[in-house]
C-alpha cells in the first residue's frame, strides 16, 4: 500500500524533495555546518531513491504518467475537457528513467564529494541551495511531457548553472565564463519558447504527445523543429555552437562541472525527445539524421584537436566533453537518418542509436569521474596547470587509480564501460556509411593519447619539492569518486546484460512514438 | 494588414535585440538587446492568445459559451517572472565584471583567453 504510494508519487516528489532542500537550505544552515551537510546528502539520498523507485517502476510495468492535480493518472485527459490534456503531466518513459538514474547517481556521488571537497569555500549555504535546484532542474527536464514546463526547468537549469559556474568569482574570470553561458543559454532558451508559441499558435497544445498525435510537419512545424535543434544542441554542447563550453566547465567548482555534464545530457535528451517523439516519422528523417551526424562528427573532431595543445587539465577535459558528445549525436543520428527505412533501422540503426544512448550513460559517469579526480588533484595541488604538475602518483595513489579508470574508460579501452559503448557505435555506424566509423576510432585513439600525457605530467616523475605535503584527498571525496568508479568498472564488465536491461528498453522507448501518445492520450 | 500589426512588431523587436546582442560590445547594452529581444518573444505569446469573438473565460454572466483559455497568458506571466530573474542575475554579473576589470567592453573582458 504505502509502496504503491511512492511509486505513484515518485515523479512529482523527484521535484518536490530537492527543491524543498534547496529553499530550506539557508534556514537549516543558520543551524551547523552538520545539520547543513546532512541536510543535504538527506536531500539527494532521498530523492535517489525516489529515482531508483521510479525508474524501478518504468522498466517493470512501462511508462509512467504523473498528472498533477487530478486524482489519477488516468485523468490526463478531464472528462470534460474535450479531449485535450489541459493540466500538466510528467510522463516517464524507459528513456527517462535512465536519465533520471544517471542524475541521481551522479548527483548522490557529487554531493559526498562536495562534503570535504568544498568546505573551504564562503556562503555554502547558498552553493548548496544552487546545487540542488540543479538536481530539480534536470529531473525536471528529462520527466516532463509539457513543453512548456521543459522550458521553465530548462530555464532554472540555466540560472543555478551559470550562478554556480561563477560561484568562485577568481578576479572575475569565474563570472566572466557565467555571463557568457547565461548570455547564451537564455537566448537558446528564448528560442525553445518561440518554438513553443508556434506549436501553440497551432495545435492549441503543449503537451508533448497531443501534439505529437496531431504532427503536420507544415514549414511552421520546421522552423520549431530547426530552433529546437538549434538551442538544445548548444546547450549540450556541440560544435559549432560549443564555445561557452571549455570556458564553463573550467571555471565551474569540479563538483560542479561533473553536475554540468549531466545538464548538457539532459539538454541532448530533449534534442532526442523532440526529434522522436515530437515529430518521429513525420520528418524529413535523413535530411535531419545527416544534420545530427555532421553536428557530431565536427563536434568529435574538432573538441579532441582543440582539447590536444591545452594546459589546463579542465579545460582539456571540457573540450574532450565536446568530442565524447559528438560520439552520442553521432550514434543516434544514423538511428535517425533509417528511422523511415524499417529494414535499415533493425539491421544497424536501432544498434547505433543503444550504442548512443549508452554513451550517454557512460560519459556522464566517467566524465563525471574525471572532472572529481582534477578537482581533487587542484584541491591539493592549489592551480590547473599541468605543466606545474606531478609526480602526485607518490601521494595521491587512490585519486591515481581513480583517474587511470576514467582516463582508459574514456578512451574506449576495454573492459571499462566506455568501450562497451563505443564498439556498438564502431560496428553499427561502419555499416551505415564506413568513413564515419573510422574517424570515430581516430577520434579515439587520439583521446587515449591526449591522456597518457596529462596522466604522464601529473602522476608521473620524481617528488616535486613544492608538493611533499600534498597528500591523499579526505574519505568523503573518495567515496564519491569511488562510486563512479565502480558504476564505470561494473558496467564495463557486464555490458551485454546493462545493454539488454536498461539500454535496448530505452531506445525502444524513443522509437516508439505511438506508444509515447498513447501512454498519455490512452490508445489513441 | 491591421491583424499582422502585432506579429511585424514582434520581428521588428526580435531583430533589434539580436542585432544588438550581436554587435555591441557594451556588456550592459548586449543584457539589454536581450531584454528586447525577451519581450518580442513575450508579445509573440500574448498575441497568439487573441481569437477573435472569443470571451475571457469567466463564467459568471458569460454572454456565450464560447470562451478562449487563458493557456499564452498564464505563459506569458511565467516568462516574464523568469527574466526578471534572468535579468537580475545578469546585470549583477556585470557589476562583478565592472569590479573586477574596471570596464564592461566585452572586447576587453578576455582573462578567459590568457
Amino acid at each position: 500500500m504505502n509502496g504503491d504510494l511512492i511509486v505513484q508519487n515518485a515523479p512529482a516528489l523527484l521535484i518536490a524533495v530537492p527543491l524543498l532542500a534547496a529553499f530550506s537550505m539557508p534556514l537549516v544552515g543558520r543551524i551547523s555546518r552538520f545539520a547543513r551537510n546532512l541536510w543535504a546528502v538527506l536531500a539527494m539520498g532521498f530523492t535517489a531513491f525516489f529515482a531508483a523507485v521510479l525508474a524501478y517502476a518504468v522498466y517493470t510495468t512501462g511508462t509512467v504518467i504523473y498528472v498533477f492535480g487530478a486524482a489519477a493518472p488516468h485523468l490526463a485527459i478531464p472528462l470534460d475537457s474535450g479531449g485535450i490534456p489541459v493540466r500538466i503531466v510528467f510522463t516517464v518513459d524507459a528513456m527517462g528513467a535512465l536519465m533520471e538514474l544517471i542524475a541521481a547517481i551522479v548527483g548522490l556521488s557529487v554531493i559526498l564529494y562536495s562534503l570535504a571537497g568544498d568546505s573551504g569555500r564562503s556562503r555554502l549555504e547558498s552553493y548548496y541551495t544552487l546545487f540542488l535546484l540543479m538536481i530539480t532542474a534536470v529531473f525536471g527536464m528529462v520527466s516532463t511531457g509539457d513543453l512548456f514546463n521543459f522550458f521553465v526547468f530548462l530555464e532554472i537549469s540555466a540560472l543555478a548553472s551559470s550562478a554556480l559556474v561563477a560561484y568562485r568569482i577568481d578576479h572575475g574570470r569565474a563570472v566572466e565564463a557565467g555571463i557568457k553561458y547565461a548570455i547564451l543559454s537564455t537566448l537558446g532558451a528564448l528560442l525553445v519558447l518561440v518554438a513553443v508559441g508556434i506549436f501553440y499558435g497551432q495545435y492549441n497544445f503543449l503537451n508533448i504527445a497531443a501534439i505529437a498525435s496531431r504532427m503536420q510537419y507544415t514549414l511552421l512545424d520546421e522552423i520549431a523543429l530547426a530552433l529546437l535543434v538549434g538551442a538544445l544542441a548548444m546547450k549540450a554542447g556541440a560544435v559549432p555552437m560549443h564555445f561557452w563550453t571549455p570556458d564553463a566547465y573550467s571555471m565551474a567548482p569540479s563538483s560542479v562541472t561533473a553536475m554540468l555534464v549531466v545538464t548538457s545530457q539532459a539538454s541532448l535528451y530533449g534534442l532526442f525527445r523532440v526529434i522522436f517523439s515530437l515529430y518521429n516519422i513525420t520528418l524529413n528523417a535523413s535530411t535531419v539524421g545527416w544534420i545530427i551526424i555532421v553536428l557530431g562528427v565536427l563536434s568529435m573532431v574538432v573538441g579532441v584537436t582543440m582539447a590536444l595543445p591545452q594546459k589546463d587539465v579542465k579545460r582539456l577535459m571540457a573540450y574532450h566533453a565536446i568530442s565524447q558528445t559528438g560520439y552520442m549525436l553521432l550514434g543516434v543520428g544514423v538511428g535517425i537518418a533509417v528511422l523511415n527505412d524499417p529494414a535499415a533501422l533493425s539491421a544497424f540503426g536501432f544498434t547505433a542509436m543503444s550504442g548512443g544512448i549508452f554513451h550517454i550513460f557512460n560519459h556522464a559517469m566517467y566524465k563525471g569521474l574525471l572532472f572529481l579526480t582534477a578537482g581533487a588533484i587542484i584541491h591539493r595541488v592549489g592551480h590547473q596547470d599541468m605543466n606545474r604538475m606531478g609526480g602526485l602518483g607518490h601521494t595521491m595513489p587512490f585519486t591515481m587509480v581513480f583517474f587511470i579508470i576514467g582516463a582508459l574508460a574514456i578512451a574506449g579501452i576495454p573492459p571499462f564501460n566506455g568501450f562497451a559503448s563505443k564498439l556498438l557505435i564502431y560496428e553499427s555506424v561502419f555499416l551505415f556509411n564506413p568513413l564515419l566509423s573510422i574517424i570515430a576510432m581516430v577520434v579515439s585513439v587520439l583521446t587515449l593519447a591526449s591522456f597518457v600525457k596529462v596522466f604522464h605530467s601529473i602522476f608521473m616523475g620524481p617528488r616535486l619539492p613544492e608538493y611533499t605535503e600534498a597528500e591523499e584527498v579526505p574519505l568523503s571525496m573518495l567515496v564519491g569518486m569511488g562510486i563512479l568508479a565502480a558504476v564505470v568498472i561494473v558496467f564495463g564488465i557486464f555490458p551485454e546484460v546493462v545493454v539488454n536491461v536498461l539500454i535496448e528498453p530505452a531506445a525502444r522507448a524513443l522509437v516508439d512514438q505511438g506508444g509515447y501518445i498513447a501512454a498519455v492520450l490512452g490508445g489513441a | 494588414m491591421l491583424y499582422n500589426v502585432p506579429l511585424i512588431t514582434v520581428a521588428l523587436l526580435a531583430l533589434i535585440g539580436l542585432f544588438t546582442i550581436l554587435t555591441r560590445r557594451n556588456l550592459v547594452k548586449i543584457l539589454l538587446g536581450l531584454t528586447v529581444f525577451e519581450s518580442s518573444v513575450n508579445l509573440f505569446l500574448i498575441t497568439l492568445g487573441y481569437r477573435e469573438g472569443g470571451i475571457a473565460p469567466i463564467y459568471t454572466g458569460a454572454p456565450s459559451p464560447f470562451m478562449v483559455m487563458p493557456t499564452v497568458q498564464a505563459l506569458t506571466l511565467t516568462s516574464i517572472v523568469i527574466g526578471v530573474a534572468t535579468s537580475a542575475m545578469l546585470l549583477s554579473f556585470a557589476i562583478v565584471i565592472y569590479r573586477r576589470y574596471g570596464t564592461v567592453d566585452t572586447e576587453k573582458i578576455r582573462r578567459l583567453r590568457e
